[in-house]
């Protein structure tokens, strides 16, 4: 599902401050495998992820997704793919609107946005039942500002609308990391049960390595820009 | 002068602070649902005004003169727009340079004259302060009509797309939403507007003025301002966007009131200007005075003060 080649990015080249962050990683990811994705601070499993998602273009290597090369595609073009969750959890939702005009927002990914309505009757019935099954009490909160949210709400939030289109890749950025412990493991779950139930492809950077070792079916661990482990399956749990 | 010119006059201060008003939604587009403090309203006002009059003079009507300063007033914006998005340049420097840019192109546009007058007498205008009373209803059903729009367009799918890419540029990026393109799009309706509202202006006033935009962007803060701390004081957390939209124009009306009134006890008209920036500053800073007064240290020493005692 995706396919990343030899993925070369340098930060402020020729400066200083030059910071080789990723030195030719490459991964190949299978439809229906979560990979989990561990290593030091500046390993560069954040700027993997973001060389993914297109938040500036990579110096060198190819990016494809389900066969799309999308090496050349700007962020906003790559969205309709991906489905993304940040560690901040100010970042995935927009604080001054409203629950179901952010879920509405994430519904459209991708789509052409027209001058039909933002958020239309139907829609708000069916999040109504999505945010059930969530079992945070959001459901009857519909029409509240997310900014009123905490943050392990907002980040389930972020979670429900990085998958109500079927991404063909989750990435997850260490996004239970600013949680506490208690709703980190709620979030987890969340994330998990969302995974399995659409049978996603996902990767989630997670510093936390009984997490890495628990959840997913492929584990890798980044340094210095490269991926330097590599394992799948059962053999990760030994 | 006794209180009867004041009085008699209201129907024509309501009329020009309506006005300002439709020109306060214009603002109220970039400065608070795209959170860019866009400058280049000093000059589109003007460029709305100049367009109008000059094709009222050539013999034109006014609904052409409107949907022409409409078109004009966009085109301003577009350029912010391209010089922020494409250029890099930040938003306010953008907004002065296009301001700045506009005050040559609006005297090109009224043939290098700085005051082009539109006498009602000649000509057949939308409003004008000669009929205080059928302007008023005019420009009032003018701006409920706008705000109903507009209303309308930022509950679509593309309205609220400009609203997430205000409130947050990276959550929007990740939903696949073009931000510099939302953010040329708010300018361009933004300035639009306010050109619309400088055609109305200058019809009204019976002339365009290059310097008619001087200040804009300041009363278009103020009746904003001034609607939203009235708005929240009367229905708190009941507000909604269409409360919010009418107490911007009502904003605009009290700002224009209160020009009235000090214009009505002999304050000489040139420290106008002066008298603005301080109701700004004072509505500005109150409701941040208030909040810090609420949760001040001097009072918790002094809540805990009592519990230890």
């Amino acid at each position: 599902m995706l396919n990343a080649m030899n993925l070369q990015k340098t930060f402020n080249p020729g400066t200083i401050n030059e910071k080789i962050a990723l030195a030719g990683a490459t991964l190949n990811l299978q439809e229906g495998e979560f990979c989990t994705v561990i290593g030091g601070n500046g390993a560069g499993k954040s700027t993997f992820l973001n060389a993914v998602a297109g938040v500036w273009p990579v110096d060198g290597g190819s990016i494809t997704i389900d066969g799309i090369d999308v090496t050349g595609l700007p962020e906003h073009k790559r969205a309709k793919y991906l489905g993304r969750v940040f560690q901040d959890p100010m970042t995935g939702t927009a604080a001054n609107m409203q629950i179901d005009e952010n879920m509405a927002l994430a519904a459209r990914r991708g789509k052409s946005r027209g001058l039909g309505w933002g958020v239309t009757r139907s829609e708000r019935a069916h999040y109504h039942e999505m945010l059930k099954e969530l079992d945070l009490g959001l459901e009857d909160r519909l029409t509240a500002k997310v900014g009123l949210l905490s943050g392990g709400q907002r980040q389930a939030l972020t979670l429900l609308m990085a998958t109500i289109q079927k991404p063909k890749l989750l990435l997850l950025d260490e996004h239970t990391a600013a949680l506490d412990p208690k709703t980190a493991a709620k979030v987890l779950e969340i994330t998990d049960m969302l995974i399995k139930e659409h049978g996603l492809t996902a990767m989630m950077v997670t510093h936390n390595m009984r997490d890495a070792i628990n959840y997913g079916n492929r584990l890798i661990m980044m340094n210095e820009g490269r991926v330097i482990l590599n394992i799948s399956g059962e053999e990760k749990r030994i | 002068m006794g209180i009867e010119t004041l009085i008699s006059g209201l129907p024509g201060t309501a009329a020009q602070g309506i006005i300002y008003g439709i020109m306060a939604l214009g603002i109220f587009i970039t400065f608070k649902l795209l959170n860019f403090a866009d400058l280049s309203v000093d000059g589109s006002f003007a460029t709305g005004g100049a367009v109008a009059a000059m094709v009222i003079i050539s013999g034109k009507s006014w609904i052409l003169a409107i949907t022409l300063a409409f078109v004009a007033g966009a085109l301003a914006g577009m350029i912010t727009g391209v010089l922020h998005t494409i250029f890099g340049i930040p938003d306010i420097l953008a907004g002065i340079l296009t301001q700045l840019a506009l005050y040559s192109i609006n005297l090109r546009i009224t043939r290098n004259q700085p005051n082009t007058p539109i006498s009602v007498d000649k000509y057949n205008l939308a409003v004008s302060l000669r009929y205080k009373e059928d302007a008023l209803v005019t420009v009032f059903v003018m701006a409920v009509i706008i705000i109903a729009i507009m209303y309308w367009f930022f509950g679509t799918e593309m309205g609220s797309a400009i609203r997430a890419t205000g409130t947050n540029p990276a959550m929007s990026k990740a939903q696949g939403i073009n931000v510099n393109y939302m953010k040329a799009l708010g300018l361009v309706i933004s300035n639009a507007l306010v050109a619309f509202a400088g055609a109305l202006s200058a019809q009204f006033n019976g002339n365009a003025d290059v310097n008619m935009g001087r200040g804009a962007i300041v009363i278009g803060l103020a009746s904003i301002i001034i609607g939203e701390v009235i708005c929240n004081a009367i229905f708190k957390k009941r507000r909604n966007f269409v409360l919010t939209l009418s107490f911007v124009v009502f904003g605009g009306i009290l700002y224009y009131l209160f020009i009235a009134i000090v214009l009505w006890l002999k304050m000489p008209a040139n420290d106008m200007k002066l008298f603005t920036a301080i109701i700004v500053a004072i509505f500005l800073a109150v409701p941040y005075l208030k909040s810090v007064s609420n949760s001040s240290f001097r009072k918790a020493a002094r809540r805990g003060g009592k519990e230890n005692a």
